[in-house]
């Protein structure tokens, strides 16, 4: 490979990374970052100023890897990236900073000069831009030099400190911190300590390594024992954390736990009609809408009905109602497939928003002013509207529901689906129903989500239509396509990353359809399987990788 | 009274009249086979026994017992079972579940763990591959999973639709023996073919189909020497 060709790789990837970068920095993203303190002055912006020549130098580094082995191609390429991605910057920098364009461009204020320059003079500013980014992509390609075993705990040590640092104010907050803080006698600052931050990054990958070294159980017998034993203390431990979480994280966290909880309701429910069954529904917000509805109905004596039924008589009428709704829909679409079935579905979402906003339906469901006083589950006497006992209802219906899903997957209707989703013809020409496999996918489905609705709507203490927009159907399906279709832990892990992290970074919030594009766009690329996948779907995608799993499917 | 009896059938997608009055008749053990050209009306012969097409008219019996009114999954349960055209395999799930697949309307545990014995003896390259996903296999392998699909359904009424298709001549050559090692077992079987040579080396009966219309029938070894067949099927030139 000759030098013309090492340099041209190195100035397209920088071209590429530059526009990303000055992308991400025009929508203002670094500059909202740059508030977010990770250990001492070191922000969350300056860590994505510093990604984009990690990123520049990596993508150049691996495009001539193709051809050249040599390492001086490869750091070439990967400063001349950098430097390509640095001067993109650097010019945004000097641009936004002479000329306002703030007309065309709300985000280039002082602020995003500020966020760039580290309040350093302007051309110190830009050289330091320019200088940094050469120096991370050359960094970055070097770090494939150090062994692996060192690489990969560095980089854990460097994730532990960014996410303690980004959670670091509500982990201080949380009452398990005070208490601890307090027995210590130490005061606690809002940002990390960099000291702090540091001896982290030490610790945690100085942990990691020596995990590493330990010489793993020689035989396969003694790895099975080792593996059950510690399968059943896990188990235990997980059980137990679970149980004391909402008492330990406080009042803000456990009711970004129930709300986690619901959307892990849902996913569970949409898991069976799409993950399973593959018929892909995007109006699935109407069952929890309709679950919503039905419990606010019938147990609001404020209400049309006004019956003020109690919450544990509402929940089976409203699973009841959700259930019968998703056969409803289940019959005009049995014969769609595919994009078709997505439109339809998508139609009826909004069907029943419309619905419950109308004029007409007003008198009965009271429109956009929705219905209120729905009043909070009572469990023996107790009332469950603090959101930390709330919390064990919607658990121990997770829990029920996991238990549902996985007996699911192992029975009759569950191989049915399976076969419904790979060939519809075929299976029925195996003696399969097809009408019935699919009615129930959509039953039991749409039955998930109503139980997550009511819980909403007795949560809530009020619904509105505004509550079921198209966008909790799109959440769910995010989430159980991140955490890995088909694959129940998969759920749930997506819930908490989609669910739980915006809840909880009000920054991220901000801009959380943008990180779904770019998250869904990325898994596609990286692990089209998912976070948790499933055995089955990792044997779909990865199937050279894949010898274990093959066992685990077929057993 | 045959076992497998269609009777005059008409069948039609939309305004295309396909079958014009379709008549065989298929006795238990025998291999009866249906040949002809594209577009002849063999596939869809198939779907209609199989119920995924409905006749306008005329009646398909088993045993005597009208199957017009069942549906596909049904007809599945009353005994009569295929392996489709282009095999179709359930390419993502491995063997073992592909052949499980194929006994979903039975519930008797150790009926079908013996005929996994049987299906493995028989094909005993998918033994070897139990736990293989279908995808990975050769065609030749995956024509011998449809088939043993098929079998796990232990059909009165094997319907075999092409399984030649696609496949290199030696292997046709195993595919045809083991069908008729099936049909020694005591498998009824409606083989439907394109290779009308190979076809006829296995039936016992055959109906050639044209158009929509049965237009030769006989023994095998009638229409083997048919000269209208060895003309137009078996490639020969006419002296």
């Amino acid at each position: 490979m000759n030098l013309l060709s090492v340099v041209r790789a190195g100035i397209r990837s920088g071209l590429i990374v530059g526009v990303i970068a000055i992308f991400i920095v025009l929508i203002g993203m670094v500059q909202t970052f740059a508030k977010r303190y990770l250990t001492g002055e070191i922000t969350l912006g300056m860590v994505i100023l510093l990604a984009f020549g990690l990123v520049a130098g990596v993508l150049a580094a691996r495009q001539v890897a193709k051809s050249s082995p040599r390492l001086g191609h490869k750091v070439l390429a990967a400063a001349i990236s950098g430097l390509i991605t640095g001067v993109m910057l650097a010019a945004l920098l000097l641009v936004v900073s002479q000329v306002s364009l703030r007309d065309v461009l709300v985000n280039a204020t002082p602020e995003m000069v500020a966020a760039l320059s580290f309040g350093l003079p302007l051309s110190g500013a830009a050289v330091m831009l320019m200088g940094m980014s050469v120096a991370t992509a050359v960094i970055a390609v070097l770090y494939g030099l150090v062994p692996p075993r060192l690489r990969r705990a560095l980089l854990e040590g460097i994730m532990a400190v960014i996410l303690i640092g980004l959670f670091w104010e509500a982990i201080i907050g949380l009452d398990v911190s005070r208490l601890v803080m307090n027995f210590l006698g130490v005061k606690a600052g809002k940002v990390l300590p960099l000291p702090g931050g540091i001896g982290l990054l030490g610790v945690v990958s100085l942990v990691t390594y020596l995990l590493r070294m330990r010489p793993r159980p020689e035989t396969a017998v003694v790895r099975q024992r080792h593996r059950t034993a510690w399968r059943y203390v896990s188990l235990v431990l997980i059980a137990g954390a679970m149980a004391a979480l909402p008492f330990a994280v406080g009042l803000f966290w456990s009711q970004t736990l129930t709300t986690i909880g619901l959307f892990t309701l849902m996913g569970l429910g949409l898991n069976i009609v799409v993950g399973m069954a593959g018929l892909l529904d995007l109006g699935y917000v109407a069952f929890y809408a309709i679950g919503a509805y039905a419990m606010a109905l019938f147990s609001s004596p404020a209400s049309s009905l006004g019956l003020g039924l109690p919450f544990w008589v509402a929940l089976p009428i409203a699973l009841v109602f959700a259930a019968i709704s998703g056969i409803l829909l289940g019959i005009p679409v049995l014969r769609l497939r595919g994009d078709y079935l997505a439109i339809v579905t998508l139609g009826f979402g909004e069907i029943i928003r419309v619905l419950a906003l109308s004029d007409v339906l007003k008198p009965y469901i009271g429109g956009p002013q929705g219905i209120m006083e729905t009043p909070p589950p009572y469990f023996f006497g107790t009332q469950l509207s603090d959101p930390r006992y709330l919390y064990y209802l919607i658990l121990a219906a997770c829990l029920v529901v996991v238990f549902i899903s996985l007996r699911l997957n192992d029975s009759r209707i569950g191989r049915a689906w399976i076969a419904v989703r790979e060939d519809e013809d075929v299976a029925q020409a195996m003696g399969i129903n097809l009408v019935a496999a699919k009615l129930m996918a959509f039953a039991i489905g749409a039955s998930f989500a109503g139980v997550g609705g009511a819980i909403f709507a007795a949560r809530q203490g009020a619904i509105f239509p505004m509550d079921f927009t198209l966008f909790v159907s799109i959440n769910v399906l995010c989430l159980i396509i991140i955490g890995g279709m088909g694959s129940i832990p998969g759920v749930i892990t997506g819930a908490f990353f989609l669910i739980g992290l915006p809840e909880v970074l009000r920054e991220v919030d901000e801009y959380r359809i943008l990180a779904y594009g770019a998250g869904l766009v990325i898994m596609m690329l990286v692990r089209p399987e998912g976070l948790i996948p499933s055995a089955r779907r990792r044997l779909e995608l990865r199937e050279e990788e894949a010898e274990e799993g093959v066992a685990d499917v077929a057993r | 009274m045959a076992l497998l009896e269609i009777d005059n059938i008409h069948t039609y997608y939309g305004n295309i009249h396909a079958l014009k009055g379709v008549t065989i008749s298929v006795d238990k053990g025998e291999i009866v086979t249906l040949v002809g050209a594209n577009g002849a009306g063999k596939s869809t012969t198939l779907n209609t026994i199989c119920g995924i097409l409905k006749p306008r008219h005329g009646e398909i019996r088993l045993n005597g017992e009208s199957l017009n009114t069942l549906k596909p999954h049904e007809i599945v349960a009353k005994g009569i079972s295929q392996a489709p055209e282009g095999r179709r395999i359930f390419s993502r799930l491995t063997v073992m579940e592909n052949l499980e697949m194929g006994a979903y309307t039975r519930s008797d545990r150790n009926g079908i763990a013996q005929d996994l014995e049987r299906v493995f003896s028989i094909f005993p390259r998918l033994k070897e591959r139990a736990r293989q996903v279908g995808g990975t296999l050769s065609g030749g392998e995956q024509q011998m999973l449809a088939i043993a699909r098929a079998l796990m359904a232990r059909p009165r009424v094997l319907l075999l639709d092409e399984p030649s298709m696609g496949l290199a001549p030696i292997l046709v050559q195993e595919i045809f023996s083991i069908i008729r090692e099936i049909n020694q077992q005591g498998t009824t079987i409606l083989l439907v073919e394109q290779n009308v040579n190979m076809a006829l080396q296995i039936a016992q009966r055959g109906y050639v189909l044209e158009t929509g219309r049965v237009v030769l029938q006989g023994s095998a070894k009638e229409l083997r020497e048919n000269p209208e067949v060895r003309a137009v099927y078996l490639g020969e030139t006419r002296h």
